[in-house]
């Protein structure tokens, strides 16, 4: 393995300290080194999202009206006690971006998780069986991939109603077609490989062919496109809840927070900016963690 | 007879247009016997194998009757089938790259195959899979258990599947090019392996080959296929010595012959019909040096010679 990825130099017009720690897709030759900085941060949100509650230093809905609205500890009238400020009802800005986070991580497993067992197991059949299911199944697939997300989702929970679950569901059913799409593709080059055909003619089972020697070979990049993807999915969670109807109060989420310090945005920069430079962070990092599995898992590009 | 064939026929695409890539061959290989299927490419011998353990694809439309070890091949149920295939009928194909399982270790695959069509239990399973290894003279066979696919060799990775193929004691082994992947001199290694299990274990062995060498060197029998059809079959020995069709003369005059410094070789003119348009007469007569006006008016009939030789030509009294 290590010594077939000899593919050309590494294109000059990388920054060698900077694709260290930001890798792109570009960089050819060699393996791509471990990106420390994206890692650190990936880790960061992920302890944020489990310990978040013992590390905050507030309770997120402990509301204290008489010191509304206080700036960064670092402004003029700002306080060491709020590092991060307080919204319009006295909360601690730092304690509810981090519960934001739990929720946002949460949702966007829990999204990308659904959605890619579900396509897998749809693009595996479809690959594997072959035939008019392939076809069904395949024609669903492009009709899902055309649907407009967020009319969808607006029609979805206006008839379900909002709530952890259904908005997991809004989000499977916006992303697992991709899914499907990808592990399809792979298992029809896996089907054809030699150790497949070996193993139907001595005579094992289809299901066992397609859970032992199919599904591992084609697990790479469906790992790869889950990591991707949840950068995506914390952009539609957040989204969901900026239009209200996504994550609902009490609960926290950067988008809810977005979409209620609109009001002060005038004179109180921190309600909004903070939450936004918050789904930034996590989006750019868990892209930059999944263009690095890409790279270094993936080398032909399929995704 | 181990494996009787009659009379087989594989056709496919539409019924007005058919391309006949196997028509009517009649093959029997007994027990014990190794038998190499010789052809230049697009002569049907892969299709044959294929039809033989009726892994041919779905839109195939095959006719004639094939028996082996006396029960009908078409008269199995699948599970029949899945056993037969899995324990009596074992398979090697061309490409030993890519035969093994790239995610799964040596030790792995050899076990899987050990317990699922040889139930073996969990407890004896290292023995036994280091016993396989050693009968295919695998150096270092604990080592190789651990090892992955990409870090063995062509040659060893098809002794693995030999291993895996002849773990059941099949009683019949179809090789499918088996050796055109490798160095002659791996080549030479595996061939002695095949003889091996023929001689130890009585498994009869079918290789299918372009390869004149390599089925002068093993085989008991050889058949010729031109254009899906059997045009001589026989002994090696009478065949070589003897070859009674124009192709199988000309396919004998084109190996590479070292003259001095000088490398000979006769190739054949002309090319492959194509298997859409053949004529019910012999296939080779376009190509054939000394067709006379029957050949490309009537089948050719079968003439037989000492020794069980069969030539399928109209011409065949007269060469020798």
């Amino acid at each position: 393995m290590s010594d077939s990825h000899i593919v050309g130099a590494t294109p000059s017009s990388t920054i060698p300290w900077l694709e260290r720690w930001f890798p792109s897709s570009a960089s050819a030759g060699g393996q791509p080194p471990l990106p420390i900085v994206t890692c650190v941060c990936c880790a960061l949100l992920v302890v944020a999202a489990i310990f978040g509650t013992w590390l905050a230093p507030y309770p997120k809905e402990a509301v204290s009206l008489g010191d509304s609205l206080l700036p960064p500890a670092w402004q003029a009238g700002g306080t060491m006690r709020h590092l991060l400020g307080t919204d319009q009802l006295g909360r601690d800005m730092l304690s509810r971006l981090i519960a934001g986070a739990r929720i946002s991580l949460a949702t966007a497993a829990a999204a990308t998780l659904v959605s890619g067992m579900f396509g897998v197991l749809v693009g595996l059949v479809a690959g594997y069986v072959g035939g008019i299911l392939e076809s069904v199944a395949m024609r669903v697939v492009d009709a899902f991939l055309a649907l407009p997300f967020i009319l969808l989702a607006l029609a979805l929970v206006a008839t379900l109603g909002t709530g952890f679950g259904n908005i997991i569901m809004v989000m499977v059913i916006a992303n697992w077609a991709r899914y499907a799409r990808l592990v399809r593709s792979e298992v029809l080059t896996v089907k054809q490989r030699d150790f497949v055909t070996l193993a139907r003619i001595a005579g094992v089972r289809p299901l066992t062919i397609m859970l032992r020697h199919v599904l591992p070979n084609v697990l790479n990049s469906v790992v790869v496109l889950a990591i991707l993807d949840v950068g995506r999915a914390i952009i539609l969670e957040s989204s969901l809840s900026f239009l209200g109807v996504g994550i609902q109060p009490p609960d926290v989420s950067w988008g809810l927070m977005l979409a209620d310090g609109r009001t002060f945005m005038g004179f109180a920069w921190w309600l909004t900016t903070l939450p936004g430079l918050m789904i930034v962070f996590a989006v750019l990092s868990f892209n930059s963690l999944g263009r690095w599995l890409h790279v270094r898992f993936d080398p032909r590009g399929q995704l | 007879m181990l494996l009787e064939v009659r009379n087989l026929s594989v056709a496919f695409g539409s019924v007005m247009r058919p391309v006949q890539a196997v028509s009517g061959v009649d093959l029997e290989i007994a027990a014990g016997e190794i038998v190499g299927i010789a052809g230049e490419s697009g002569s049907g011998k892969t299709t044959l194998c294929a039809a033989l353990i009726r892994a041919l694809p779905k839109a195939a439309r095959v006719s004639g009757e094939i028996r082996f070890d006396g029960r009908s091949m078409h008269a199995l149920s699948p599970r029949e089938l899945r056993e037969l295939r899995g324990r009596e009928i074992a398979m090697i194909l061309q490409n030993p790259m890519t035969s093994l399982d790239p995610l799964f270790t040596i030790g792995n695959q050899l076990g899987e195959v050990l317990a699922t069509r040889c139930d073996v239990p969990a407890r004896h399973l290292r023995d036994r899979e280091v016993e396989l290894l050693r009968s295919v003279h695998m150096t270092a066979p604990e080592e190789r258990l651990r090892q992955y696919p990409h870090e063995l060799s062509g040659g060893m990775r098809q002794r693995v599947l030999i291993a895996m193929a002849s773990a059941t004691a099949p009683k019949l082994l179809l090789a499918d090019e088996p050796t055109t992947a490798l160095d002659a001199t791996i080549q030479e290694e595996i061939l002695v392996l095949f003889r091996e299990i023929r001689d130890r274990r009585g498994t009869a062995i079918a290789i299918v080959t372009h390869d004149l060498g390599v089925i002068r060197r093993i085989c008991d029998r050889i058949v010729i296929m031109y254009a899906g059809r059997i045009v001589e079959e026989g002994s090696v020995a009478s065949v070589f010595a003897a070859p009674r069709h124009p192709y199988t003369r000309a396919l004998l005059a084109s190996i590479p012959v070292l003259d001095g410094d000088r490398v000979h070789v006769q190739s054949i003119a002309g090319q492959v019909p194509n298997l859409a348009d053949l004529g019910d007469f012999c296939p080779f007569a376009d190509r054939c040096p000394i067709a006379v006006d029957q050949c490309r008016a009537q089948a050719p009939p079968e003439a037989a010679f000492g020794d069980r030789q069969r030539v399928f030509c109209w011409r065949a009294e007269g060469i020798s």
